[in-house]
């Protein structure tokens, strides 16, 4: 399987997403270059993690009519599967591929450290490979990941199962203390309300190899492969 | 067509978070400014163009504010002037 991983300029977790998908899960991966039209017959998107256009006017905003988006979206829209990890999620909210915005962390700080996710939902196409109720730790690094939604939108993502991570603490219980950045009901990740495209502010791809002092992300990208390969 | 200055002023939506105001107004009541109520923080930007009319350059710099410079979901947005360069 190739997951075709985007380049844009800032971009500066494409390779540790290279390194996820190749070297711990032993699959193809191929860079795609913001301003190219060819998604290179990837099966899969990342949008990976960094500051694409310094996060200039917002997190994501220019990066979102980087020509290449043009071709993600249709992808998207086929219903090809799309990661987007931390500035990739913010990315992939700008481009209206998710519901919902990412905000200034509450706190003001950029918060780079491991947090605890909790699978809310293993029936997806990112989490199959998990169980509901099953605790993650995974880093984080980001100062705008504050997830902010309207009323209608939050209710509908709840209620739609499509919230599938949650900060939590280390036992796995809902806590204000668990939540780095003020995200409304502690959400950290979320789904498109086709199922394909996911969101998360947390890194799995810095967490996807024991070395690096976890590899409970590795599932994630399991799960992609067990579905789309299946 | 002329040239037109377009400043937009661009506004976290009240009842959203704003935590670079909470930060300002916590700063001003420690320098001692018990008055202040509240302070929110946005963004100011100046566009120049050209436009046939001053109601054409308010008319592209709001369609430019709706594409990009503002945000749907958390913040509003308002054309603060438009100015004959």
């Amino acid at each position: 399987m190739k997951f075709g991983i985007v380049t844009f300029p800032g971009s500066n977790c494409d390779y540790d997403a290279y390194h996820a998908v190749v070297d711990a899960l032993g699959e193809s991966a191929v860079y795609l270059w913001h301003k190219d039209h060819d998604l290179q017959d990837a099966d899969v998107v990342i949008l990976p993690g960094g500051f694409s256009y310094g996060d200039y006017l917002r997190a994501g905003a220019i990066a979102r009519f980087s020509p290449i988006m043009r071709e993600v979206a249709a992808f998207a829209r086929r219903g090809g599967p799309v990661l987007g990890i931390c500035n990739g999620f913010q990315i992939a909210c700008e481009a209206g591929l998710l519901p919902g915005a990412l905000m200034r962390n509450a706190g003001l700080k950029f918060v780079s450290e491991p947090v605890h996710v909790r699978v809310e939902n293993s029936d997806t196409l990112f989490t199959n490979q998990l169980a509901a109720g099953d605790v993650l730790r995974i880093p984080i690094a980001h100062a705008e990941g504050r997830f902010v939604a309207d009323e209608e939108t939050l209710q509908a993502l709840e209620s739609e199962g499509r919230v599938v991570f949650r900060y939590v603490n280390a036992a796995g219980q809902r806590d204000p203390g668990a939540n780095p950045n003020g995200s409304v009901n502690d959400i950290a990740g979320i789904v498109s309300e086709a199922g394909n495209v996911l969101g998360m502010m947390p890194h799995p791809e810095r967490a996807a190899d024991p070395l690096l002092g976890s590899d409970d992300g590795l599932a994630i990208f399991q799960s992609v492969l067990e579905r789309v390969s299946a | 067509m002329k040239r037109f200055r377009v400043a937009v002023q661009i506004m976290p939506r009240r009842g959203i978070l704003d935590p670079q105001g909470t930060a300002i107004a916590h700063a001003l009541h420690s320098l001692g400014y018990a008055e202040l109520a509240d302070a929110r923080m946005g963004k100011h930007i100046e566009l120049e163009l050209s436009a046939t009319s001053e109601a054409a350059a308010e008319e592209a710099a709001r369609e430019m504010c709706d594409r990009l410079l503002a945000n749907p979901v958390t913040e509003d947005f308002a054309i603060a002037e438009v100015r004959d360069l």
